[in-house]
């Protein structure tokens, strides 16, 4: 197909909508980061190959509408990893998901549920003795509210007539051919759409700057750096949903005139660089992506920039250095990325859930947009949910949504039933939550208000048996490792405040040291060059804020009530209880563990690396941890 | 001195995507793709192909955690810290396979080249932390046994 007008479009639409319906069935194998670690690709060619050899049936698109064509399709994450791989049966309205599908299952399905229609009870999910058939059924699923991730595991990933068959480009039609630029922008700003990225910035604000600027050669780059640790929504969409996140890239060129596009992924996403790198070509192919869209004089062009390891390139002007070919430092602004971005042109940056939210707003205008969410922060935020929970994964809720429903109601509590300390949200960059804070609101403004960031949304939870002061020095340690160098606060404060972090852990703090990591903290947060650097010490304050006192215990009592920092303790093997049956030496991947058989064992403390698999794997409670 | 097919294959990688500043990333990224490092005589003859000092090239790979001067190994094993893997126990996976291979934070490839051990910030598959990855592909759910397994496996391979 080539597209050379908006005919083409609504026809090629037309003709793949159809031949979309024509499917007898569709086998929609999830084929995100995390189904793909557990074996879905397997799955998938497994799922092919089983197809194509079936008599009577046709798996090719182009051929569909023969006799009982049947789709078997990678799709984006659908969020529940923990249930990897994923594989759902689609016919028509109704869908089945298996869970946990290994290669062995696959005959049997396609056999009962895809050439007939039974449902296989054993590979549904199951859930406090519920069993659920449809995807969305899940109390996971059916607790959030999906926008962004809408469509994130019901289609075709990889194919642009399933996107465009399922309603993809009608807003780039309307941007192009039933708006004004300017009307497109207004429409952008009226939604309230903030920048998901993490700083909040009004999108539409950013988008009217530019086009404000005299420079006519502009740039639109989508920052897909998703750096923050414990955060995967980015990646997600990048992988779930190309065409959408190059839709909106595409309304956002048209719409502050860009010719040229930059994408920026980091480099652990090897998945959403080649999937991205598919969805250009085939953008090009048919011409929505290169000279003359659609027949206009609108000509717009994509390039993919990998990162190569330096999280500080997640800010705004050490980004476009780095895609200039330059040391990804930050600069002093202004001027903004707005007057003078990459290659010192007027550059619109935003971040992939942005991007990928655009089409969609555009279609379904700023009052429906604005129907999700706060007044303040209208929408919806994906959030990665992860730590001591019991649903790991992907989740998407209406911004102002409480901690308490999300952990208790989409993430189904604590993992194990322990007991709820905190949230870190935010990343490196944010701080924590604990439970006093379970009822508020969670959107830009509110959590600010309490030592957080929503940030880009990483949202890692964690239960009794985490060290507050090990965490703190967990993210020093991170963003110390990324302090580009180039401002002294960043570079030397981290560095400082890591040391002290260090010194408490082992035990040999004072109480003095508490002044100087909070004076260090306020002289980065107020000094240092860039938000990154600003937004540093974050976690540190936080902690000290709301855990002061296991600080305290680290300095005065030489306990880590958490258990979990080392030079606080040791791993004992208590003699009345151990049976002398040698499954903690067999399991001690460092042979630090010796004995008689029907002895008492012993652990060797310098040899111990306290791992803890001998406790995890002793069948009489023997192992025990003195702090 | 590199073996001539060095040179042609930077050339080849060159002319893919121009000469000009803005490439100096990108040639080194599939270079050090091509060869699982970045000869720091092949970074020298880049910068000279594409017109940018010498001296900026090494402070520009210098700066990126991902380009390595020294050869690695094989296998590049990728240990996630990431704040979920943290969490869930990371830190004992890393310390197993530096004392099964005898390596440690300075020394991270195995004097046979075929194993290197890294860690990473985040591999985006937080739901099944703690995670680890083997080149590419990403393993779920690690423990310090089950890391053990996967270079007992990887040897076999190897050999």
């Amino acid at each position: 197909m080539t597209i050379v007008s908006r005919n083409d479009l609504l026809k090629v639409a037309e003709e793949a909508k159809e031949r979309l319906d024509s499917y007898k069935c569709r086998i929609l194998v999830c084929s995100g980061t995390g189904c793909v670690a557990t074996g879905s690709e397997l799955v998938y060619k497994k799922f092919m190959e089983i197809a194509t050899n079936a008599e009577n049936v046709t798996v090719d698109f182009n051929t569909c509408g023969g006799e009982h064509p049947i789709g078997v399709k990678h799709t984006g994450c659908q969020g529940v990893c923990e249930l990897g791989p994923l594989v759902r049966i689609q016919k028509g309205d109704k869908v089945v998901q298996y869970v946990k599908v290994k290669l062995e299952e696959c005959q049997e399905i396609f056999e009962k549920s895809v050439l007939d229609d039974q449902v296989l009870e054993d590979f549904l999910y199951k859930q406090d003795g519920i069993t659920y058939e449809g995807p969305d059924d899940i109390p996971f699923i059916a607790k959030q509210t999906r926008i962004t991730l809408a469509n994130c595991g019901k289609y075709d990933a990889l194919s642009l007539e399933e996107y465009i068959a399922s309603g993809g480009f009608t807003a780039l039609q309307k941007a192009m051919f039933e708006m004004t630029r300017e009307e497109v922008a207004e429409e952008i700003e009226k939604s309230g759409l903030r920048g998901r990225g993490g700083g909040g910035f009004p999108t539409g604000r950013k988008w009217k700057q530019v086009m404000r600027q005299k420079e006519t050669t502009r740039y639109v780059v989508c920052n897909g750096d998703e750096g923050d640790p414990g955060a995967f929504m980015d990646g997600s969409v990048m992988e779930g949903d190309p065409y959408a996140l190059l839709e909106g890239m595409i309304i956002g060129a048209h719409t502050v005139s860009a010719r040229d596009g930059y994408i920026y992924v980091r480099a652990e996403y090897p998945n959403s660089v080649s999937r991205l790198h598919h969805a250009i070509d085939e953008l090009e192919k048919n011409n929505l992506l290169g000279e003359n869209i659609l027949g206009t004089d609108f000509s717009f062009h994509v390039h993919i920039n990998r990162g190569a390891g330096a999280f500080v390139c997640g800010e705004g002007s050490a980004l476009t250095a780095s895609i200039e070919g330059n040391r990804g430092m930050p600069r002093v602004k202004p001027p903004r990325t707005v007057e003078k971005g990459l290659w010192e042109k007027p550059t619109v940056l935003n971040n992939v859930e942005t991007f990928a939210l655009v089409p969609k707003i555009v279609k379904n205008g700023s009052d429906w947009y604005r129907g999700y969410g706060t007044e303040g922060s209208p929408g919806t935020k994906t959030f990665s949910l992860t730590g001591s929970i019991q649903n790991t994964g992907l989740i998407e809720v209406p911004m102002g949504a409480t901690l308490r429903e999300i952990i208790y109601d989409v993430g189904g509590g604590l993992k194990g039933g322990t007991k709820f300390k905190a949230v870190q949200i935010g990343g490196p960059s944010g701080g924590c939550l604990t439970s006093e804070h379970l009822d508020v609101p969670l959107d830009f403004d509110s959590v600010k208000k309490y030592g957080a960031i929503i940030g880009s949304g990483g949202l890692v939870v964690m239960d009794e048996n985490t060290c507050m002061v090990e965490v703190a020095r967990f993210f020093m340690g991170f963003t110390q490792r990324e302090s580009c160098g180039k401002c002294v606060p960043c570079r030397e404060g981290t560095q400082r405040m890591l040391e002290i972090l260090e010194k408490i852990i082992q035990g040999k703090g004072e109480m003095e040291d508490l002044d100087r990591l909070e004076e260090l903290a306020e002289m980065v947060k107020s000094m240092a060059l860039c938000g990154l650097g600003k937004s540093a010490p974050l976690p540190v304050l936080s902690t000290l804020k709301l855990f002061r006192e296991e600080y305290e215990e680290h300095i005065r009592d030489h306990k880590c009530r958490a258990k979990v920092c080392e030079a606080m303790r040791q791993f004992l093997i208590n003699e009345e209880n151990c049976k002398g049956c040698g499954k903690c030496a067999k399991k001690c991947p460092v042979g630090a563990i010796t004995g008689e058989k029907k002895q008492p064992y012993h652990i060797d403390d310098s040899l111990c690396i306290k791992c803890g698999a001998c406790k995890d794997n002793c069948a009489f409670d023997a192992v025990y941890i003195e702090a | 001195m590199l073996d001539q097919s060095y040179y042609a294959k930077a050339d080849e990688i060159i002319e893919h995507y121009g000469r000009k500043a803005g490439s100096l990333i990108p040639i080194m990224q599939d270079i050090q793709g091509a060869y699982r490092y970045l000869p720091g005589e092949l970074l020298s003859y880049v910068a000279k192909e594409i017109g940018v000092r010498e001296a900026k090239a090494y402070s520009v790979a210098t700066f990126y955690e991902n380009f390595s001067f020294e050869p690695k190994g094989k296998y590049i094993i990728k240990v996630c810290d990431g704040t979920a893997c943290h969490v869930r126990k990371s830190g004992p996976i890393l310390d197993v396979l530096f004392k099964e291979l005898g390596l440690n934070k300075k020394k991270h490839t195995t004097d046979d080249m075929v194993f290197t051990v890294e860690t990473v910030s985040c591999l985006g598959a937080c739901g099944l932390a703690p995670t680890l990855m083997v080149n590419e592909q990403v393993y779920p759910c690690m423990t310090p046994e089950k890391a053990i397994e996967l270079i007992e496996e990887l040897r076999g391979e190897s050999v």
